[in-house]
This record gives C-alpha cells, sequence and structure tokens, in this order.
C-alpha cells in the first residue's frame, strides 16, 4: 500500500504523541469532577486551572482574564457572536464580520439577523485581506462588536490584526477574532491586537478533537447558551472534559514554545510545493494572498478541470487533499471565500486546498510535485475546455442550477 | 462513497477522447456548475458503430460519461435513444444520492447526439418511432 500522507491538516490533524500520553492518566486514574469537593475532584480542578494557564499564555493572556473551555471552534463562535449579542442588546444591534469569515461565524450571525440583530459583511480584496476601509465605514453608533479572523482557514491569507485592532479600539467597540487556523502557526497577543474575544480550537493545535476556548478580557460580559450546572464562570454549563482540557493545555504550550520551530519548517515546505507546482502545471494560480500567508497553507486551483477528480486520483496516490470545488461540499454551493475573492464559480471548481502539518516531510513535497503534473494532464485532455475554449463560452448559457 | 464500478470507470475511462469526424454532438451542463459533458457519435444505416466522449467534471460525471458510451456502442439509435439516467447509474452499481441529479447528465448528453443526428438527416424522434 502507499504511504498515507496528510496534507488535509485543516479538516484533521493527528494529536501529538506528548499530549495523547499527558491525557491518558485524566482517563481512569484522576477521572474525579472538577465539581467535587473530594481529592479525586480537587485532582481533575488543579489539573485544569494549569491548562487555563497554558492556554492563556499561548495568546498572551492575562491572569484576570477568562479562557472558557468548551466543545470545540464552532461552540466557542456561537457563545461569542451570540452571547455577546444577547447580553449587550441595550448598547445597540449591529454586528460587523467580514464575507471570508468560518461558517460557524457566518450562520451564527445570520441566526442574530432573524433574532433583530443588524450585521455587515466587510468585503475582501482578490487576496482575501478585509478591506479595512470598508470596515471603518461600516461602524455605527449601533455596533456592538466586529469579529474578524486572524487567517483564513482555506486560502490562508493573514488578516492585517493590528490595524483591525486599532480600529476597533478608537471605535470602543470589542473585537472577536477566530484564531482557530492561525494558532500556533504565528503569533497572536491578545493585547498587542486589541483583542476582547477569541476562539480557539484545540485540534488544530495538534490536541484532541472536541475541546476548544474562548478566550474573554476582563470586562467583557457574554450571555450563556448552554444552562446547567454553573461550570466555568457560570458561563459554559457541563462538567468539564478533564482529559481533552489537559490535553487541550499541554498542545497550546507545545505550540507556544516551538511555534517559530513549526513556521519556519513549514513555510520552508510550503514554499518548495508552491512554487513546484506553478513550475511544472500550466494554468495554475495561487489563491490567496502571495506573502501574507499562513506557514502550512497553499490553496492552487487549476483552469478546466474538477476538485473532486484530481482530489481522487491524488488520494489513490496516497495524498489526502481537500478541494473548494462545489461538487464535494455537502450543500453543493461553491466557497464563500473563492467568490468573495472575486474568483468565478467555474475556476473555484478546479481550486485545491493544501494544508501542511508538522509531520510533513520533504520528501513527500517533492513525491507531489511529482505526481500531481500527470493527473492534471489526464484531466484535462479528458475536458472539453481549454484555452480555445475558455469557461466564457459558456456564461450566458441556460443551465439548471442545482445548487 | 463510490461504488467500485465508478472508480474503475473513473481511473479507466473507456471511448474518452474527441473524435475529428463525428456525425453528431451533444454537449450538456455548464462550467458554473461543475459538469461539461459532450458525446460525439459516429452513425452507420441507423446504428451507433463508434461513440466518445469529453467530460469536465467530479468522479461522477466522469464515470456516467464512460458508462453511458459502453452502454451505446453497437446499438440502434431508437435502443440507444431509451438509455436513462437511472440505467446509467444502475451499470455503475448505483451513485451517491447528491450525485444522482447534479452529474449524472451523460445520458442527457447521448440523447442530444441523436437529436443532433436527426436534425442533420432531416428527421425528428417520431421518425424513430
Amino acid at each position: 500500500m502507499v504511504e498515507q500522507v496528510n496534507f488535509n491538516h485543516s479538516a484533521g490533524v493527528p494529536i501529538d504523541e506528548r499530549v495523547l500520553a499527558a491525557m491518558q492518566p485524566y482517563f481512569r486514574t484522576y477521572y474525579g469532577n472538577p465539581g467535587s469537593v473530594h481529592t479525586a475532584g480537587q485532582q481533575s480542578a488543579k489539573a485544569v486551572e494549569n491548562a487555563r494557564i497554558q492556554v492563556a499564555r499561548l495568546i498572551g493572556a492575562d491572569a484576570k482574564d477568562k479562557i472558557i473551555f468548551t466543545s470545540g471552534a464552532t461552540e466557542s463562535n456561537n457563545l461569542a457572536l451570540q452571547g455577546f449579542a444577547y447580553r449587550n442588546r441595550r448598547k445597540g444591534n449591529h454586528i460587523i464580520l467580514s464575507q471570508v469569515e468560518h461558517l460557524s461565524i457566518i450562520n451564527t450571525v445570520k441566526f442574530l439577523n432573524k433574532q433583530g440583530f443588524e450585521s455587515t459583511q466587510v468585503p475582501v480584496d482578490e487576496f482575501g485581506l478585509v478591506n479595512t476601509k470598508a470596515l471603518e465605514e461600516a461602524i455605527t453608533d449601533q455596533t456592538i462588536l466586529i469579529s474578524i479572523q486572524h487567517a483564513n482557514n482555506e486560502v490562508g491569507t493573514v488578516q492585517p490584526l493590528a490595524e483591525i485592532g486599532k480600529i476597533a479600539k478608537s471605535a470602543e467597540i470589542p473585537l472577536h477574532v477566530d484564531a482557530v487556523a492561525s494558532a500556533g502557526q504565528i503569533p497572536i497577543n491578545v493585547s498587542d491586537h486589541g483583542i476582547s474575544l477569541l476562539t480557539l480550537s484545540s485540534n488544530d493545535l495538534y490536541g484532541p478533537k472536541g475541546v476548544g476556548a474562548l478566550y474573554l478580557e476582563k470586562g467583557i460580559a457574554v450571555q450563556t447558551i448552554i444552562l446547567g450546572g454553573g461550570q466555568e464562570y457560570g458561563i459554559r454549563s457541563g462538567s468539564e472534559n478533564v482529559p481533552g482540557i489537559v490535553g487541550m493545555g499541554l498542545a497550546a504550550e507545545i505550540a507556544m514554545r516551538q511555534q517559530p520551530e513549526f513556521a519556519s519548517y513549514l513555510t520552508g515546505l510550503r514554499d518548495d510545493l508552491i512554487q513546484g507546482i506553478l513550475k511544472k502545471v500550466d494554468e495554475a494560480y495561487l489563491n490567496g494572498h502571495p506573502t501574507k500567508r499562513l506557514p502550512n497553507n497553499a490553496n492552487i486551483r487549476f483552469s478546466y478541470i474538477e476538485g473532486e477528480a484530481i482530489t481522487l486520483h491524488l488520494s489513490f496516490q496516497g495524498f489526502l487533499v481537500a478541494t473548494s470545488s462545489a461538487c464535494t461540499s455537502k450543500t453543493l454551493a461553491p466557497s464563500h471565500c473563492l467568490m468573495s475573492m472575486g474568483i468565478s464559480e467555474a475556476e473555484a471548481h478546479g481550486a485545491l486546498q493544501l494544508t501542511l502539518g508538522r509531520e510533513n516531510t520533504q520528501a513527500q513535497i517533492d513525491r507531489f510535485v511529482e505526481v500531481l503534473p500527470p493527473i492534471v494532464e489526464k484531466l484535462r485532455a479528458m475536458s472539453p475546455l481549454s484555452k480555445d475554449v475558455p469557461y466564457e463560452l459558456f456564461e450566458n448559457e441556460e443551465h439548471e442550477h442545482h445548487h | 462513497m463510490y461504488s467500485e464500478k465508478v472508480v474503475e470507470h473513473f481511473t479507466n475511462p473507456r471511448n474518452m477522447g474527441e473524435m475529428e469526424d463525428a456525425d453528431a454532438v451533444g454537449k450538456v451542463g455548464n462550467p458554473t456548475c461543475g459538469d461539461l459533458i459532450w458525446i460525439y457519435i459516429k452513425v452507420k444505416d441507423d446504428i451507433i458503430t463508434d461513440v466518445k466522449f469529453k467530460t469536465f467534471g467530479c468522479a461522477a460525471a466522469i464515470a456516467t460519461s464512460s458508462m453511458v458510451t459502453e452502454l451505446t456502442k453497437g446499438k440502434t439509435l431508437k435502443e440507444a435513444y431509451q438509455i436513462t439516467r437511472n440505467d446509467v447509474a444502475d451499470n455503475l452499481q448505483g451513485l451517491p444520492p447528491i450525485k444522482m441529479h447534479c452529474s449524472n447528465l451523460a445520458a442527457d448528453g447521448l440523447h442530444k447526439a441523436i437529436e443532433d443526428y436527426l436534425r442533420k438527416t432531416g428527421r425528428t424522434i417520431e421518425d424513430l418511432k
């Protein structure tokens, strides 16, 4: 069997072995509930508090701030937006986000729109960078929250967070940052960037799945959206997932300690991957920003062919990758990120999303660059589209749209 | 997700490529939707003697194109016109439900190619009955 190579880390990351080892005792030996007064409970409570400090350090948070453990980034984003909106309703009803946010932001804001909240989606340029001028102009006296991601999970573009933080601060509006894709990849500091709420995912830090966190600056109040026994400062009820939290804590500590080393290693691999592909394949284009991008992200589109077909051929060769093609999504809708960047639906079908990880090697990059061009060639030979028969010929043709 | 038969036809598509001396062509789909299928036919005495395809699309689009060419070769125009989307899917051991609607266009392409041929020879579908 061919070696399985994961170039799809944005979907799933293998847990760090040290993290797995650290979690192990909390399943059977230290199984106590942190809410219990007895010794077993208090051992667990201590472990959770230790993890809180580890996570806080990763993002430069202060001891007076809060780290709320959740079931993952989707819950953290729901809590940040819904919780903040409900709690601060009397201050206003307007929320600002960007067009390229994760669906757990976009769909939560859509839900809030039905509860009477207004929202503005700030546009991005062709590289996926948020238009900061449009952001400034979107602020009204009703605006209560700005939610902008640190980096985009799909195309890897890193937003100008310092500038966005300044805009939010001068307007005195709290800034929420979805840092799922960027944490551990590039430095982030909540006080430097003027961040009041921040979302983290454990698995993206090489920790276990099913755990995440929400950072809340001192003085930021959110209404609980999960009611119960009042765990996590009364903000997120439910007995703590102690092994998961312990794992996320250590994963955050490792990510902080080794971030510069990982970033320089991955940037090297990423650049070889991007340059290798663009050199060997005609009419292949990089999506996202050429330099302001995550160390582990390469997103490339290939004209005249469809991404699911490329993905399947690559998987026969052992490479696990993702595509932005609508044909693989559950809704058959094209990627909202690529659409916002002005890429046509037809072109978006041919986009490959490659997200590297710590365990990837130079040899894997080299093999990928060898394996990919014949696949593209094979599919292009099959396609009726080409330089002579471009997409534009079909633009005005009637078609049955199935989205 | 995909049956063995779909994977097999996707990996080794039959009758793939352009046909320069085709008697008729059927074009269906749209690149915006992610599927574009062209079916070429060569006809002699109302029998499809050769058939080829070119397809832009996902694995289901490619496999159904390949399968429809296999089902078509040697058939009369009338027999070939009766091949349905479901026939194509059944011969591929089924398709994922989400792909049944969007990528299963190859039979439509074949029908269009036959209609194109009839038009060129001054006939209509009624004439086949």
